[in-house]
């Protein structure tokens, strides 16, 4: 059993966030991290080849500055090797573009499974893991809640507006998982150790066969023309409570007249 | 208008089409000359009426699919319609089934897609607005190529209007035969049962978060909504956390609400909650972090302990 996990590695969404003024694309010229709604796909990855008894997780993942730490994260908790498609040229790319760099590198390597989350967390986009499945010909089952491993089967529970249903497809396939699918492990001081010369195979758009025009902002089919400010909300009014707190919203719902 | 025409995705649940799904039929009526509708199901003939009454002529409609993931069918009758039809842009519904069948579109047609779109303007041509940084930015955004737009719209970005027109004309939409990729079968599904109005829909929304600490004192927001007639809602964290059910989850990957009266026990405020609650009409806040980034949008907000104040709000609700 063998499974790619597509992993983001983003700006903390914990410091604050800038747009880049020429592009009004998103900084990323810091330190990037192991996207969080990641973590999940690494570890339910890492728990259907424990059960398999065989097999290996890869990790792949682009980003334009050569940057490893994140993935040093994944390799930490457990994943073997890890395929990160760098270069300049791919600043700028949109959500298909990265599908067509992400599915490129995928066919380097043996997979049964790929997982990935749902959306990143800083682009959000939310398509990338179906285009990639459209582009490598293979199902796909978004929004897994739960993922388990029948022979050549995958069974999925995915949510659905009013619950979830039972979705079975035969591996090769793609599944989006949810956050708190399962609970990520801490990687231990041992992994950490061990991350440090797990193999990360760098590549570049040209190795993977692709042309500049099909990535970056030249291949992007969108462009953003403006950023402006939302409008505010006007100020509210902030209390501390003084044991009247429960009494001020009794006040305020009596206003709008609700109760 | 700039635009001859636009194809809008219509979902279907037993009770007709999906609240956004009519949102996008009036906003694609103010923006193009001509709009068309796709749906697909046993239900299609039945929402010929209603669909045509939101302002589509036609109405495509692309069969029962049986237990087939709809994103592959969907996206496959989708193209045939786009070629046959002439339509430039197609509006689709930030939804479970919605973005998947963004996704097998765009890579079919190589088109790029726009997402999480709040609105759409004509500036001689389409562009979009996308809330960034927790909503505090509007990003706007346009297609450069010459393909189909594709944008998947985020529900409650347009209020709903009847333009009193007749039926849609049905036509059939061929889909293609499955192949590799059609492959993933739904094979049960399962309604969790909800009493009470409907999260999207509620006129009193009251989501608790972290600051419960623990998933009893969920119950707490529970008894609120009920004595307010409203929906319980929840941050992500807490539906991370296992303590209530994903349905429950108002934000960025759940639901978007705007209801008269949004109440946040507990919740600090992430960007991504912001992002779905930002738009109600009167916003509470409980919590005990003044710097907490929900007193942004608060109109009224208690800096103290949810677990003192909520108990005592339900007291004084049973009260009267």
């Amino acid at each position: 059993m063998n499974v790619v996990v597509c992993v983001k590695q983003i700006p903390d969404p914990a410091a604050p966030q800038s747009l880049e003024a020429s592009t009004n694309t998103l900084d990323r010229s810091g330190k990037l991290i192991l996207d969080d709604s990641d973590a999940y796909g690494v570890e339910m990855a890492l728990q259907l080849v424990d059960k398999a008894g065989s097999g290996e997780v890869t990790l792949v993942s682009m980003a334009p500055n050569g940057e490893v730490s994140g993935l040093r994260t994944a390799l930490a908790m457990g994943a073997a090797k890890a395929i990160l498609v760098s270069d300049d040229a791919l600043k700028g790319t949109d959500a298909l573009g990265t599908a067509k760099v992400l599915a490129a590198a995928i066919k380097r390597t043996e997979f049964d499974l790929i997982l990935a989350a749902t959306e990143s967390s800083d682009g959000y986009t939310g398509t990338t893991p179906v285009q990639i499945a459209e582009l490598l010909g293979l199902p796909s089952i978004t929004f897994a809640k739960s993922v388990t491993i029948d022979g050549s089967t995958v069974k999925v529970d995915r949510q659905t507006e009013s619950g979830y249903d039972e979705v079975t497809s035969p591996l090769p396939a793609l599944v989006t998982v949810t956050a708190g699918v399962v609970e990520p492990r801490y990687p231990s001081f041992k992994g950490i150790m061990a991350a440090k010369s797990k193999p990360v195979d760098q590549v570049t758009v040209a190795d993977l066969g692709l042309s500049a025009s099909d990535v970056g902002a030249a291949g992007s089919g969108q462009t953003i023309t403006k950023v402006v400010d939302a409008e505010a909300r006007s100020a509210g009014e902030i209390v501390v409570d003084e044991g009247d707190g429960a009494q001020r919203i009794v006040s305020f719902l009596e206003n709008l007249k609700l109760i | 208008m700039a635009i001859d025409k636009i194809l809008v995705l219509v979902e279907l649940t037993e009770n007709g089409p999906t609240a956004v799904s009519l949102e996008l039929l009036t906003a694609a009526r103010g923006l193009a000359t001509t709009v068309e509708a796709l749906s697909w199901g046993p239900g299609v003939q039945a929402a010929a009426a209603t669909i045509g009454e939101y302002g589509a002529t036609t109405l495509y409609d692309a069969g029962d699919i049986g237990g087939a993931l709809p994103g592959v069918p969907v996206a496959g009758a989708l193209v045939g319609v786009l070629q046959s039809s002439g339509a430039s842009a197609v509006l689709i519904p930030t939804s479970y089934d919605g973005r998947d069948i963004a996704g097998r579109l765009s890579a079919k047609l190589n088109a790029s897609v726009l997402t999480n779109v709040t609105g759409l303007n004509d500036d001689g041509g389409l562009t979009t607005e996308h809330p960034i940084f927790g909503g505090t930015q509007i990003a706007h955004a346009k297609f450069t190529g010459s393909a189909v737009g594709i944008y998947v719209i985020r529900a409650k970005s347009f209020a709903a209007e009847s333009a009193g027109g007749a039926a849609a004309a049905v036509v059939a939409a061929a889909v293609p035969a499955a192949d590799a990729t059609g492959a993933a079968t739904i094979v049960a599904r399962h309604v969790e049962e909800r009493t009470g109005p409907k999260l999207d829909e509620a006129a009193v929304v009251v989501s608790g978060g972290r600051g419960l600490g623990s998933a009893d004192n969920y119950s707490w927001i529970n008894d609120l909504a009920k004595l307010l007639n409203g929906a319980p809602g929840a941050s992500r964290a807490i539906v991370d956390a296992g303590w209530v059910p994903y349905s429950h989850q108002v934000g960025q990957t759940g639901k978007t609400v705007k209801p008269t009266v949004y109440l946040a026990c507990g919740i600090s405020g992430a960007t991504q909650h912001l992002v779905g609650m930002k738009g109600s009409k009167n916003i509470i806040a409980i919590n005990k972090d003044q710097e907490a980034p929900i007193f942004t949008v608060a109109d009224l907000g208690i800096v103290g302990d949810v677990n003192k104040v909520v108990p005592a709000l339900i007291e004084a609700l049973k009260g009267r």
